[in-house]
């Protein structure tokens, strides 16, 4: 059991409230998951930059002057904004690569959450409203963002385990359920070149979009081909740079209900986590179909 | 009528006091305020009261009823009315997965759709639905009647044992041992009724049934070597 909560906002006016709205639905999925909990936030658009999202056992040590330390290394100018034991390492787009691969060479204890233009990822292992808190969520705005709270039933509960994965720039995916063929589908994908932080089965099902993505398919059509490819229970829900996308597997017994009004699209595993949502008297409310893709785009 | 506001009170209270109501109670109609998709508003009722829940509930609302009429006026969660005993429960929005599971008796409505494995192993309830149902629904039905206004969804009726299906619309496919049957007049009777008591007026010539081919759960000496 796992909890999802994600929204999708078409009202700009809503977006100052984007963290707060998540966190309420999140906090309200604590008994589906209440080993670890993430949130991926898709910000503000700045074109122009990127956005690496790191992540620390160590953060006093780590994150001490990081942006002294990669401006020594590298040459390269970045901002780095500390939030708990993760840190928003901001550089020019053309750079990310250097400053990933610089982290990954000289502070290899610090791990990359998510890499992209606007996504941010924060994650860890305890109670949803704990974490929630830790980053202070609920006052980050943005466009559209997904929540987990992680009840393990596949691998160890880590900071690594807990969800959103992040596998491809500005995307992530989470996942209520277990795949069966997750191993099978690791080799097959390394062999394609996408590398693994985990043994979690749901990694797989990320990067296996990703490598979809990368190979030209839009998000629905990725996540119709995961129908074919992906066996085992899933509900997953999955964020691109402008994208949100849902999708059950045909068995669909995790369970799942969305609501959409002029003013967003949400997601929730219980009706329960939405019922705080502005409008959602009169909100169109329906469970998804099992097997169906359905996606929205900005 | 007496309310109880769940923004105010827990759910154990809630539920407390409504099964406290018996037969000789004088408080018989009830309702719930804000229940905003809590699990397992009004179970284990056990006296002919009405209560209506004014919103959306999570899980196995009303389950384990007897003789208590429950009415949800928004959408139910997964397990409305698990194990009915007697009584009903009318939905006037959608219900999620496993709706009247198991089900002994009693009358459910779903005005709207229902999802996946609706009265799955029902053993004597009524289920009416006005919408569609979801794949795998009355999987191993025993007994009872589902009726369905709209469409089923696929592997309807897998593995049944003699419980009556009921479809006006169109049936994606037919599970294990499940077939469409003769409509006689003692089912034209029994369908009627059930379409009255449900609140529509559809009309039961418009229904096909479906019920069990009987090759699956009875036990055959020719196949003896395969057990």
């Amino acid at each position: 059991m796992c909890g999802i909560v994600g929204l999708f906002l078409k009202d700009t006016k809503l977006q100052p409230q984007l963290g707060a709205m998540l966190t309420d639905m999140l906090v309200t999925m604590t008994d589906r998951g209440p080993d670890s909990a993430g949130i991926a936030i898709y910000g503000d658009g700045r074109d122009a930059g990127s956005k690496l999202t790191v992540q620390s056992h160590d953060p006093a040590a780590d994150f001490a002057d990081l942006d002294v330390f990669l401006k020594d290394l590298t040459g390269l100018s970045v901002s780095v904004t500390v939030k708990n034991t993760h840190a928003v390492v901001e550089s020019s787009a053309q750079d990310l690569e250097v400053i990933r691969t610089a982290l990954a060479e000289h502070r290899p204890s610090i791990r990359v959450m998510s890499a992209g233009n606007i996504i941010e990822i924060y994650k860890e292992v305890g109670l949803p409203k704990d974490v929630a808190q830790r980053f202070d969520v609920a006052s980050m705005s943005g466009s559209h963002g997904i929540g987990h709270t992680r009840m393990a039933t596949e691998s160890a509960i880590t900071t690594m385990g807990a969800h959103p994965f992040s596998t491809g720039s500005d995307q992530c995916l989470v996942h209520n359920g277990s795949l069966s063929n997750h191993n099978s589908l690791r080799r097959s994908l390394k062999r394609e070149g996408m590398s693994f932080e985990t043994e979690n089965d749901s990694e797989v099902a990320a990067a296996y979009l990703t490598d979809r993505m990368n190979k030209g398919s839009n998000l629905g059509e990725a996540l119709e081909s995961s129908l074919d490819d992906l066996d085992g229970f899933f509900t997953f829900v999955v964020g691109t740079k402008d994208g949100f996308g849902v999708v059950r597997d045909p068995i669909a017994c995790k369970p799942a209900v969305m609501a959409e009004t002029d003013q967003y699209v949400a997601f929730g595993s219980e009706y329960r986590a939405l019922v705080n949502l502005p409008g959602i008297e009169d909100a169109r409310v329906w469970e998804p179909e099992p097997a169906t893709v359905y996606f929205w785009e900005h | 009528m007496q309310t109880l506001d769940m923004s105010e009170l827990d759910l154990r209270t809630v539920n407390a006091t409504l099964q406290q109501q018996k037969a000789d109670t004088n408080q018989t109609v009830w309702e719930i305020v804000n229940p905003k998709g809590s699990h397992a508003i009004a179970v284990g009722l056990d006296g002919p009261i009405e209560v209506a829940v004014r919103g959306s509930t999570g899980y196995y609302c009303a389950g384990m009823n007897k003789e208590a009429t429950v009415h949800i006026t928004g959408s139910a969660g997964p397990g409305v009315a698990e194990n009915m005993m007697s009584g009903a429960v009318i939905v006037e929005g959608d219900a999620s997965q496993y709706a009247g599971a198991t089900g002994h008796g009693g009358l459910l409505v779903i005005k709207g759709n229902a999802s996946s494995r609706c009265g799955i192993s029902m053993k004597g309830i009524d289920i009416v639905v006005h919408g569609n149902i979801g794949h795998m629904s009355a999987f191993m039905a025993q007994s009872g009647n589902l009726v369905v206004l709209g469409d089923a969804g696929e592997a309807l009726g897998d593995s049944l044992y003699e419980a009556r299906l009921f479809i006006r619309g169109t049936v994606k496919s037919l599970g294990a041992d499940c077939v469409e049957k003769e409509m006689r007049a003692e089912h034209l009777e029994i369908l009627g009724d059930l379409l009255e008591r449900s609140g529509t007026d559809a009309k039961p010539e418009d229904f096909k049934r479906y019920g069990s081919a009987r090759q699956l759960y009875n036990f055959n000496v020719d196949n003896a070597s395969a057990y």
